[in-house]
């Protein structure tokens, strides 16, 4: 007969506010083989946990129940403290009476007891069949793959390199540096950003330990922590490795009638070309949707005028398949487009730009040599108009959530136009501004009171064109009055969402991602870079929009992540896998068909002596206990580790029957 | 021939009688039967809807309960009484209880599948703008229209089911396939001032005018219309507004069946178009119309 404690726990109020906790201690005295059974305020702290080990050890005790909160919690610290009294840590088994109980019943705390009890007492009858289980360990893959080339994934690579480890990073365009690439000052200090960002990508470049593959996508990724098998696509560059650099091929190109991505579409680029000049690999690639020798088969002046021989027409897109113990992925953001707002002209008036398309009129290298012009007509900019949360905080626009960058974005453009352009005049329409920050608020002060520019407390109703001329018709709440700006440019301030693949790529890794597409991190406060799946790590905007400084510590934070599961020798591994009863298989292959993991062969083995035959077994180091081979097994001959079929029938049994009758004399007492 | 419920609403027995005319005249050409609805009853118009749900929605469902049960589209040609069959027909969808209280008013039950267009619409998508072409006698050369849409006619959305709410086109989508020219303007959906015509006169002559005067800047010979208070207010408070704003507007406000019925071949008296306080003529002979 097993000797059960079950200890109860009040989490403070959490639990004991609304669940009788003493009366669940009560309670379970009554049920067969609890020998022990204790109630106490915080089972998890040091003098809990001593609890738990004395009466283990004054009532000869062989397994417990705690019944507290989320085994995701708390199930590691009892394991341990069955460790520290000398029992099999999976004798053990939580009962979740705070997250399953006393946080969502708070209404009714007759019924929360009542519950709370059954979930102890389906604990109990749980643990009453669980057999010790002795650890797992499985080898690491020592090399990191990090999926976006932006400074997220920059500082990822770097960080995990400079520990001494491999790392592959995996950037969709033909260079790194992603957003940060394209924007001119950063905020608050007013720093240049590509001054600041370019000597991180050349030490990516140069770091031994990181392979760079610029225009290339993860297609395909099976396996596990420690084990990724990773398919890469490499798309034809139509440029190999002889290639210098010297961009002749790229000034020779006839032709311009791509509009240059990196440039947010406001100049056009050649068919070959590199995103910006400081790209790194500094190597040009044919944009073969219109390349004029890839669409008519004639033309090749890249390859006439190439000194190396580097271009290479006859390349082919190619798969690469690599093996990783861990995964970062750091896919950045998209602006939203505006083209859904009816009343800012639906994307059709020229002169209504996105943050990203001012940012590059501003930068010197930018299509315009840093001369902010109307795209219209190309004449300079006197008043402007700036326009906040377009895209962000709107429901009726299915985008309720905030940007957080756009109010501290909007005052450095705002700043940098007055820079460059001291008799302009700016005017900046916003709801409330959000400058959480190290020094953000005094920046947006200084926007305000040093460089003039006019903040108007509203939305804006109505752009339309009078003659050369844009109408911003507002409100400006703070005064009541109708306001209206003629202005030369409208900026507007397009809110962060994720990149239009991030749900495609979160599927291939099974991560799981919010409505908008954002990635969910496995704790937003206590793993805000953890995914639910181990070993894949996430960081910057594609969790949700940051700035740089917040991008970059969370980027680090992945690289510590990373670090510290490479540095174990072997990883441990739960042993709830499943187990085959080769006496019972029939060896009819349906568990071999159903496995997700491929963590199922099949062979020929002696089951008794003489006796051969074709039956299934468990690899164990792959199997993750997902349990779809014991429900399609016809034979009952695969059993899962810690959920047995018994164990779970014992749990349900104990879940529908009726309280036994010595509670329900003592409630109504 | 296709049948249509036609719900004309008051003011086309009335103020607005020569878009009446225009709209039976042009159906007739085109081979739309507006069949109008016996006995229909006033749509409950503003008074309604900002007194009693029940009222707002029972007063038009009588005349939705008719056209489905005769399995017709029902359309009006005004934008205040299609906003308020169409508004009914939603509220009834969303609310369940809404409906129980009208069907016991009205005696009638409904069942929620009348289709609600307005005028525009069932000419220009039903109908189909190329059959319109087919129909027409002259090409309004020369002509520079400003599509004049107002609120109710756009607004809200899921009532008007524009999906350009801020930009609609379908007016001057019209103006070109009757060969003139739409003209390109910014205040074809601000409000007029509707029925604060009568009580807060300065706020329409305000508002008109904004959209008068950005008319003219465009450039428009003349503003057409789908709602027969737009109209009044365009039209009859135009001169007040003229002298107010120390100008002279002189653009000739139309209903869209009227420039239609130029472009069929109708004409000035055909249409009614004496009755407008802004005498088109000189504008139609200037350009050869009439």
């Amino acid at each position: 007969m097993a000797r059960i404690g079950v200890f109860v726990c009040h989490c403070g109020t959490n639990i004991a506010g609304v669940v009788d906790v003493a009366r669940v201690a009560k309670y379970a005295e009554s049920l067969p083989g609890v020998r022990a059974s204790i109630d106490y305020k915080y089972m998890c702290s040091d003098p809990g946990q001593n609890t738990v080990i004395e009466a283990i050890k004054k009532y000869n005790l062989d397994r417990i129940v705690v019944s507290a909160c989320s085994p995701r919690m708390h199930e590691g610290t009892f394991r341990k403290t069955m460790e520290r009294a000398g029992l099999n840590p999976y004798l053990m088994e939580m009962a979740n009476i705070r997250e399953h109980v006393s946080w969502v019943h708070s209404d009714d705390k007759e019924l929360a007891t009542q519950k709370a009890m059954k979930v102890m007492e389906m604990a109990v009858a749980k643990v009453r069949r669980s057999e010790a289980l002795s650890k797992m360990y499985a080898s690491i893959e020592k090399r990191a793959l990090v999926i976006g080339g932006g400074i997220a994934g920059i500082q990822a690579a770097i960080d995990i390199a400079a520990a001494g480890y491999k790392v592959v990073l995996v950037e969709k365009e033909p260079s790194i540096g992603g957003r940060m690439a394209q924007l001119d000052k950063t905020f608050p200090t007013l720093d240049c950003s590509a001054c600041i960002l370019t000597p991180k990508m050349v030490a990516v470049a140069q770091d031994p330990n990181i392979t760079l593959m610029t225009y290339a996508e993860v297609v395909e990724v099976c396996g596990y922590v420690g084990q990724f098998d990773v398919k890469i696509k490499q798309k034809a560059k139509s440029v190999n490795s002889k290639c210098i650099g010297c961009g002749v091929c790229i000034t020779k190109c006839p032709n311009k009638k791509s509009l240059s991505e990196f440039n947010e579409k406001l100049a056009p680029r050649k068919a070959i070309y590199t995103p910006f000049p400081q790209a790194v690999p500094n190597v040009p690639v044919i944009d073969r949707e219109n390349c004029t020798f890839f669409k008519t088969g004639k033309c090749k002046i890249c390859e006439k005028v190439c000194p190396t021989g580097a271009i290479e027409y006859s390349q082919q897109d190619e798969i690469i398949k690599e093996k990783f113990g861990a995964v970062v992925v750091a896919t950045g953001f998209n602006i939203y487009d505006h083209s859904n707002y009816g009343e800012y002209g639906y994307g059709e008036i020229k002169d209504v730009i996105t943050s990203l398309q001012f940012e590059r009129l501003l930068n010197s290298s930018g299509p315009t040599d840093g001369h902010v012009v109307r795209p219209s007509d190309h004449k300079e900019v006197k008043n402007v108009v700036f326009i906040q949360c377009v895209g962000s905080r709107d429901e009726a626009k299915h985008r309720p959530y905030c940007s957080r960058v756009c109010c501290m974005y909007t005052a450095k453009q705002a700043m940098l136009l007055k820079d460059h352009y001291p008799e302009t005049q700016s005017y900046v329409f916003y709801i409330d501004i959000r400058s959480a920050g190290k020094n953000y608020e005094e920046f947006v002060q200084r926007a305000q009171n040093d460089y003039g520019v006019v903040y108007l407390r509203g939305r804006v109703s109505k752009i339309f064109e009078r003659g050369e001329k844009l109408i911003v018709k507002g409100a400006d709440t703070l005064s009541g009055a109708q306001v209206e700006v003629e202005a030369d440019m409208v900026v507007l301030a397009n809110g962060l969402e994720p990149r239009s693949h991030a749900k495609e790529l979160a599927q291939l890794f099974h991560m799981s991602y919010d409505q908008y597409g954002f990635y969910n991190e496995l704790h937003p406060k206590l793993a805000p870079v953890e995914t639910a799946i181990s070993g894949v790590y996430v960081a910057g905007c594609c969790i949700s929009p940051k700035d740089i400084p917040d991008t970059v510590a969370q980027a680090s934070a992945t690289a510590a992540k990373v670090c510290a599961l490479f540095a174990k020798e072997k990883m441990e591994v739960e042993p709830l896998i499943a187990a085959v009863n080769p006496l019972t298989c029939s060896g009819c292959e349906t568990c071999y068909n159903v496995c997700p993991y491929s963590a199922i062969e099949m062979e020929d083995k002696e089951v008794k002596r003489g006796d051969v035959r074709h039956v299934a077994k468990v690899i164990e180091s792959v199997c993750k206990g997902c349990g779809a081979c014991v429900g399609s097994c016809y034979c009952k001959a695969v059993d899962l580790k810690g959920f047995s079929d018994r164990q779970v029938m014992n749990q349900i049994e104990a879940a529908t029957q009726e309280l036994s009758t010595k509670d329900k004399l003592q409630s109504t007492i | 021939m296709f049948k249509v419920a036609y719900f004309p609403g008051c003011s086309l027995s009335s103020t607005a009688k020569e878009y009446d005319v225009a709209t039976r005249l042009v159906c007739e050409d085109l081979e739309i039967d507006l069949v109008e609805i016996p006995e229909w009853i006033c749509c409950g118009a503003t008074t309604a809807h900002i007194t009693s749900e029940l009222t707002a929605s029972a007063l038009p469902a009588k005349s939705l309960i008719w056209a489905e049960k005769h399995n017709m589209t029902i359309t009006s040609p005004c934008s205040a009484c299609f906003s308020r069959l169409k508004m009914a027909h939603i509220n009834m969808e969303k609310d369940a209880e809404l409906k129980k209280e009208v069907e016991e008013v009205t005696g009638e039950k409904y069942n929620g599948k009348a289709e609600v267009l307005h005028l525009t619409r069932v000419m220009l998508e039903k109908y189909g703008i190329e059959k319109i072409k087919e129909k027409l006698k002259k090409q309004l050369k020369g002509l520079k229209i400003a599509s004049y849409y107002g609120c109710l006619m756009t607004r809200p959305p899921e009532v008007s089911e524009n999906d350009r709410v801020e930009n609609p086109m379908i007016m001057d989508n019209l103006a070109r396939a009757l060969g003139a020219e739409p003209v390109k303007w910014a205040y074809k959906t601000e409000c007029c001032g509707a029925a604060f015509s009568l009580t807060k006169t300065e706020i329409v002559r305000k508002l008109t005018g904004e959209i008068l005067k950005d008319a003219k800047a465009c450039g428009a010979d003349l503003v057409m219309v789908a709602c027969p208070l737009c109209h009044s207010n365009l039209d009859a408070r135009q001169p007040e507004i003229s002298k107010l704003l120390k100008t002279n507007f002189n653009l000739p406000v139309l209903y869209f069946t009227q420039v239609m019925g130029l472009a069929m071949g109708y004409d000035y008296m055909d249409l009614m178009l004496n009755k407008h306080f802004i005498d088109p003529k000189p504008l139609l002979k200037a350009k050869g119309i009439i």
